[in-house]
């Protein structure tokens, strides 16, 4: 039988003292300090294909997260991301390169289910839902804005 | 100039993310889409162009310029073929990343072998 | 008498004549290191992926248990075992190989010693002669089960346990031996509403109290006639809870509460709160408290194994986490 609403509220109350609690303010220094290389990183590949490349502002951007993604991915086949992930928190998850950690995580994890069911079938597992909610957001907010631009 | 406010900048967005998942319990996947969800929201007033402008990479790298990038592609297309052009742009600006990171998520899954 | 009280069964003659153990990297370097049979030096354990290296591990415990006892799979009558995949698929594989009549089971991680009293009663109960109760746990199978791909980079709170990569497996029956098992207690499943899965210590604490108390009230025992009170994987979170719990009802285990989880690991090595899984009971008990009944070092212990019931669907679901904790009693006996 599962316990009373009562129950539980008193045994959260006591077992608080006993938990350890997340040290906020070094997640938070780590998270910024990694998040802030990895814009850093990104800031030099930028400058770097708009220098080298006939790339301007507005489309160094696409070879510049092609080139993070692909770091990311090699990071991770490596094994090497998941320890940056533990150490950085959402410093490593936040940029693009935590998108493309947690396709290659996904499908490498399924790699031994085989090319189509697993790798394929899994690559989007984890990343899939910022693909949806984006577009469905992109979708809806369009449409709003297209409406006020045409109506107003 | 420019590598210390993508720094200052990209860093801060991440501590948005820590605190979330720290302070609200949420999960990385629960960070991600409302980033992706916020950066759409943001370009949708036309702010999140201006933190670009201002901060560069620091603005286009995290995960808030895909949800940015998506509407805005979205937007000039619908410029260009109207209502119908809405569902054509979506994912016409960020085609690099999503293409790469299916690419180099399919090569490495084959190449490489999961540590643990 | 066989039954004492509701949920506590006494045994008269049954025995742990050997045990065997296997476990990965991480577990070989920690303290206990030099007590298992067999270790290996990659997390894969020579195989192909996760799961045929956590089959490797149960099928290396079983064969190290039955070679020391200098028997074969045909010697045995009933193999109980169990793990944390998808339909117990490591204990199954194990038992297509060894052809020992099979009893599947699954109580997460209490069921090394849910095996341990359930073969121990067949045996007293004269069901069986001779008996094996095996469980296996790897730490890669069980993060890409019950949590991300193992490459994810997600970050873990310092509640976290790190499942235990291994195997342990008991041959039990009436031959004598320097380890009796003199009884075992059922535990009832609790559940104080604890949701968080990184914070299993916290959520199975309350069972593996239950279970305690309600085994020295019927056995009539004391907390001070054991030697050791075991716990399987409470880790650094759940055991000072598992102390409060028990110290509201006026039963101190303080000086002699010990558990798997900070057991089987070093504090400088990166498992967050301490080990779990069904190996993390399994690997401590066979590889190392056993050998210190059979040598007299521990006169009477009482292992608690503690298991959280959940999965992720149910996590995902916003269901709290039920528990459930498995207790044995062993003693060192003198061989006649």
């Amino acid at each position: 039988m599962a316990s009373s609403k009562d129950e539980q509220q008193q045994f959260a109350q006591k077992i608080k003292p006993l938990q350890p609690k997340p040290p906020l303010v070094k997640n938070c220094v780590k998270a910024f300090l990694t998040g802030g290389l990895i814009c850093i990183i990104g800031q030099a590949l930028m400058e770097f294909y708009m220098t080298f490349f006939n790339f301007t502002d507005k489309t160094a951007g696409n070879p510049t997260v092609a080139t993070l993604i692909l770091i990311a991915s090699l990071l991770t086949g490596l094994g090497v991301y998941d320890k940056i992930g533990q150490f950085a928190g959402a410093g490593s998850v936040v940029p693009v390169t935590g998108f493309a950690n947690a396709v290659t995580s996904a499908a490498l994890e399924h790699r031994s289910e085989g090319l189509v069911l697993g790798v394929a079938t899994n690559l989007f597992k984890l990343a899939g839902a910022v693909i949806v909610f984006g577009a469905v957001a992109a979708y809806i907010l369009g449409m709003l804005r297209y409406a006020f631009a045409t109506f107003m | 100039m420019e590598y210390f406010w993508a720094f200052v900048v990209g860093g801060a967005i991440c501590v948005i993310g820590q605190l979330l998942m720290d302070v609200f319990k949420l999960t990385p996947a629960h960070v991600t889409t409302s980033f992706v969800v916020a950066g759409a929201v943001l370009d949708a007033f036309g702010i999140y162009d201006k933190l670009i402008e201002f901060a560069g990479a620091g603005a286009s790298v995290p995960i808030t310029s895909f949800g940015h990038s998506l509407l805005h592609g979205a937007m000039q297309s619908a410029d260009e073929h109207g209502f119908i052009g809405i569902a054509m742009g979506i994912f016409e600006l960020t085609s690099a990343g999503i293409s790469s990171a299916i690419l180099f998520g399919f090569l490495t899954a084959i190449i490489f072998k999961p540590k643990g | 008498m066989k039954l004492l009280g509701r949920q506590t069964w006494q045994f008269a003659d049954v025995f742990l004549n050997t045990a065997g153990t296997a476990v990965g990297p991480l577990e070989s370097e920690g303290p206990l290191g030099d007590f298992y049979d067999k270790a290996y030096n990659n997390l894969h354990c020579n195989e192909k992926n996760w799961e045929l290296a956590e089959r490797r591990l149960m099928e290396d415990a079983v064969s190290s248990c039955l070679a020391k006892a200098k028997l074969t799979e045909k010697d045995i009558n009933f193999f109980l075992a169990g793990d944390l995949l998808n339909q117990i698929v490591s204990s199954n594989y194990t038992a297509r190989g060894n052809e020992i009549p099979f009893l599947g089971i699954f109580g997460a991680c209490s069921t090394s010693m849910e095996s341990l009293a359930l073969g121990a009663a067949l045996v007293d109960g004269g069901y069986a002669d001779r008996i094996i109760a095996a469980v296996s746990s790897h730490n890669a199978t069980a993060e890409r089960q019950f949590r991300y791909p193992t490459e994810y980079g997600g970050q873990k709170p310092d509640t976290a346990t790190f499942t235990v990569t291994g195997a342990g497996a008991a041959l039990v029956s009436r031959e004598r031996s320097n380890v009796k098992l003199t009884g075992a207690t059922i535990g009832k499943v609790k559940d104080l509403g604890i949701k968080d899965p990184f914070d299993m210590g916290s959520a199975m604490a309350p069972a593996a109290a239950d279970t305690i108390a309600a085994h020295l009230n019927e056995t009539g025992t004391n907390a001070d006639d054991y030697d050791l009170i075991v716990t399987g994987d409470l880790s650094g979170v759940g055991s000072p809870i598992l102390k409060m719990l028990l110290q509201e009802q006026e039963i101190d285990i303080s000086s002699n509460h010990r558990d798997c989880g900070l057991m089987v690991y070093r504090p400088d090595q990166p498992v967050f709160a301490g080990g779990s899984g069904c190996a993390c009971s399994a690997v401590v008990t066979y590889g190392y408290l056993v050998k210190e009944l059979e040598k007299g070092n521990l006169n009477k212990i009482l292992v608690v194994a503690t298991g959280a019931l959940l999965n992720p669907t149910m996590v995902q679901q916003k269901e709290s986490i039920p528990t459930v904790a498995h207790a044995v009693v062993m003693e060192h006996a003198k061989e006649v």
